[in-house]
């Protein structure tokens, strides 16, 4: 068949004819190209009818498809199709998808949920998307805090209790901690001796003689810091007072400094300043009682639950 | 003599249509033996049952929804997408070493493309009539015979275009069942789509493109060519043998007999162009070597039968190598396999399904990662510890379920914390993730850069695997 290849090599022209002798070659597109171009005409035509497309008035055409979801009040809408309306398809199947699980934490008391491998994988996972979306900004997306300004959730300290109850109660309710100032109340030396017995308690390099005063300070009702800190210094977590005796900081930046004098001027500066910005926000109203229970159990597992 | 690329005319010629003929021979029935097992395995494969605990009983199963390949009695995981990586390794190892002994025996002999154009010439042939037959039909104007007979050749070719996509998708779901909603309309989406565009590729490429496949779309066509050399045996025509002194000259009276035809100076090839129309890409070997060859041996097959029948000697077309040929004194053709290219080729195949068999045989019962919780690095508690903490992903990959436990080495077991699950029971081809803790004092953890796990299945304690995973803790702040 090969003599069958050689094909004619002239090429035609369009028959037009400028000047006498220009002539204008006709080499027509290949018909497969042709076609695939006509294709793309009716798609097109196709893909006006469905999606939104031109401008038309002062709306748009909204072509023939629509989306149906559920919004956020429980509403069944329909609405032409667009990408906010498929993202709430989207989230509604997924919400369809946890339900059974969502179900089955709200069944489950915080014990069977961290005892199941199964539940506890979802509360892992879901958790985690949730400590991302509402907790993350503050507490860090380890949940490892900042420190004078944010609790760490994954150590063995708790201002309020690290019990799945009191999570719980922590995350429902919010919390407000509270420090007076005592830069107007005690003098300096009385603010130095308080800072280096605090220092004491935690094993930091500290002046012997200006701890013994802090003691004294620490018990007199001049300063009155054992009304909340107690006599012991251990704290007392009904009312969100700090243990002052462990290795843990949140409010004084005494890990940020490497040097005892540092460290001493960071409990100072706490103590004359005070400590009002300790606020956690209320979630009962924002999250739904599921949600709360995962993050609930979440948190507790991040290390340092009781 | 040879019509290459620099003589095509046009960037994208229409087609010739090709009228091939049948033919009789040695490599006829090796093409059709390799097409038979081919279909065979092809499409009864999926309706081999096979007995399972956990999943449907289908010898060899692709479950992508549970994520696995059931392969007898082997289940592939993700986690092995490395046998995989050897296996298309392997393969490919194979195609050089193949082409550089025989040249293109893939494409020639089974290559799916091949399988399917023989298959679809092969029901023309029966409907239509043999190659002189087809070709007054394709004349003929249209009418009752023609439209009968090209009508029922398309039908049969889209249904068996039909069950060649219907049988893919079996080897996804289980068969039976996935035949019975596939025509009940209940079939997943990715079944219709995947079932209709292997319906009309196989269709098109088999029925229409054939040839055009191997020599406009194939790219291993072009570059099996390039792992040719001298020394390749490939399908020749011996021109100095058939073309003689004068050329080829037809079998007429005074130029029966070789003796008659060697005197004359005539060469022994008869132009009897049966060599041509038995191939199915419509070319002349007699031009030489081709890119258009895919190497099939049909023409050889031709050729053989009419030398035959003239009572000249056989192997006018023959598998040669084009060093051989070049000589004055042309030897038998052998494999020229004492080749550094060749013998690389095949040590490496032998190196690496050795390999592959090795890393199926030594398979694992589980698989286990240990990840450190990288935020917060460490965590600081209140006595002034250092702890780390991890996340154990265990995957079970046995058929039934089993209970992973997790210990510690090189460091007292008492500084393991795994809080509420100690111990964690996987359901077969399922993963799960256990909580670790390590809480080392801070003179431990300042020179503890490394810990180790060890996870150990407990009905098979003797495939107990170490893991290791880093310890951090930057000093005393």
């Amino acid at each position: 068949m090969s003599e069958q290849n050689l094909q004619s090599q002239t090429v035609q022209t369009t028959g037009h004819a400028w000047d006498g002798d220009l002539q204008e070659f006709n080499n027509p597109l290949p018909t497969w190209w042709v076609y695939t171009f006509y294709v793309t005409i009716v798609f097109s035509v196709v893909y006006w009818l469905i999606y939104p497309s031109w401008p038309f008035g002062k709306g748009f055409l909204t072509g023939f498809s629509d989306i149906t979801y559920v919004n956020k009040a429980g509403e069944t809408v329909s609405s032409h199709w667009n990408t906010r309306a498929l993202l709430m398809e989207d989230l509604n199947k997924a919400d369809e998808m946890q339900k059974p699980y969502f179900s089955k934490v709200a069944a489950s008391d915080f014990g069977q949920i961290s005892k199941d491998p199964e539940l506890s994988g979802f509360v892992l996972s879901a958790g985690k998307a949730l400590f991302t979306d509402n907790c993350a900004p503050c507490h860090q997306q380890g949940g490892q805090g900042v420190v004078g300004f944010f609790p760490n959730l994954t150590d063995d300290d708790w201002l309020y209790g690290g019990s799945y109850d009191k999570i719980h109660q922590t995350l429902v309710n919010g919390r407000r901690g509270y420090m007076p100032a005592f830069g107007e109340v005690l003098s300096v030396g009385e603010i130095d001796a308080l800072a280096n017995y605090v220092a004491s308690l935690s094993g930091i390099e500290h002046d012997a003689g200006k701890a013994a005063n802090g003691r004294a300070l620490f018990s007199s009702e001049t300063a009155a810091c054992y009304y909340c800190h107690t006599d012991s210094a251990k704290g007392r977590q009904d009312m969100g007072a700090p243990n002052l005796t462990d290795k843990i900081w949140l409010w004084a930046n005494v890990p940020g400094s490497d040097n005892p004098e540092g460290k001493i001027a960071a409990i100072r500066s706490t103590i004359s300043t005070g400590v009002n910005k300790g606020v956690m926000p209320a979630w009962g109203e924002r999250l739904s009682p599921e949600q709360i229970k995962v993050l609930t159990v979440y948190v507790h597992e991040l290390g340092g639950g009781k | 003599m040879q019509v290459g690329l620099e003589e095509q005319v046009a960037p994208l010629q229409g087609r010739i249509p090709v009228f091939t003929r049948s033919v009789k021979g040695a490599f006829r029935r090796f093409k059709s033996g390799v097409l038979i097992t081919a279909y065979a395995v092809f499409f009864l494969l999926p309706w081999l049952p096979w007995q399972r605990a956990d999943a449907p009983d289908q010898a060899v199963l692709f479950d992508v929804p549970g994520r696995r390949f059931l392969i007898f009695d082997l289940t592939i995981y993700p986690q092995d997408v490395v046998w995989l990586a050897l296996l298309l390794f392997i393969a490919a190892a194979i195609l050089f070493f193949a082409t550089a002994l025989v040249g293109r025996a893939f494409c020639g002999y089974f290559c799916f493309q091949t399988l399917w154009t023989d298959f679809f010439i092969w029901i023309e042939a029966k409907i239509q009539g043999e190659r002189p037959a087809r070709v007054r039909l394709y004349r003929q104007p249209w009418n009752r015979e023609k439209l009968i007979k090209i009508g029922s050749t398309h039908l049969i070719w889209l249904v068996a275009s039909f069950w060649t996509g219907m049988s893919f998708i079996l080897y996804f779901g289980y068969a039976p069942d996935l035949v019975a909603r596939f025509f009940a309309g209940e079939a997943a989406a990715a079944a219709y789509i995947t079932v209709a565009v292997l319906t009309l590729s196989t269709y098109f490429a088999a029925g229409y493109m054939r040839e055009q496949i191997c020599t406009y779309v194939c790219p291993y066509g072009r570059f099996q060519s390039v792992m040719y050399d001298a020394e390749t045996l490939a399908v020749h025509y011996d021109a100095r043998r058939g073309e003689g002194r004068l050329g080829r000259a037809s079998a007429r009276s005074g130029l029966r007999t070789l003796e008659e035809r060697h005197a004359k100076g005539n060469g022994d090839c008869i132009d009897c162009k049966l060599c041509v129309q038995v191939c199915p890409t419509g070319i002349d070997i007699r031009e030489g070597l081709q890119y258009k060859c895919i190497s099939c041996g049909l023409c050889i097959d031709a050729c053989n039968g009419i030398m035959d029948s003239m009572g000249f000697p056989r192997g006018l077309i023959r598998y040669d190598s084009e060093s051989n040929l070049a000589k004055t004194e042309p030897a038998k053709p052998h494999l020229h396999w004492k080749r550094l290219k060749v013998i690389g080729y095949g040590v490496s195949i032998v190196l690496m399904a050795g390999y592959l068999v090795y890393s199926i045989a030594a398979r694992s019962s589980f698989e286990g990662a240990v990840t450190q919780v990288r935020q917060p690095l460490f965590v600081v508690l209140s006595n002034g510890d250092i702890r780390n903490r991890y996340q154990i992903r265990v995957t079970n990959k046995l058929g039934a379920p089993e209970t992973f436990s997790v210990g510690i080495e090189g460091l007292p077991e008492s500084v393991l914390e795994l809080g509420n699950l100690r111990e964690v029971t996987v359901k077969p081809g399922h993963s799960a993730i256990l909580q670790a803790s390590v809480i080392l004092d801070p003179e431990t953890a300042a020179r503890t850069h490394e810990v180790v796990f060890v996870i150990t299945p407990r009905s098979r304690p003797a495939e107990a695997r170490s893991e290791s995973a880093g310890f951090h803790y930057t000093g005393n702040r």
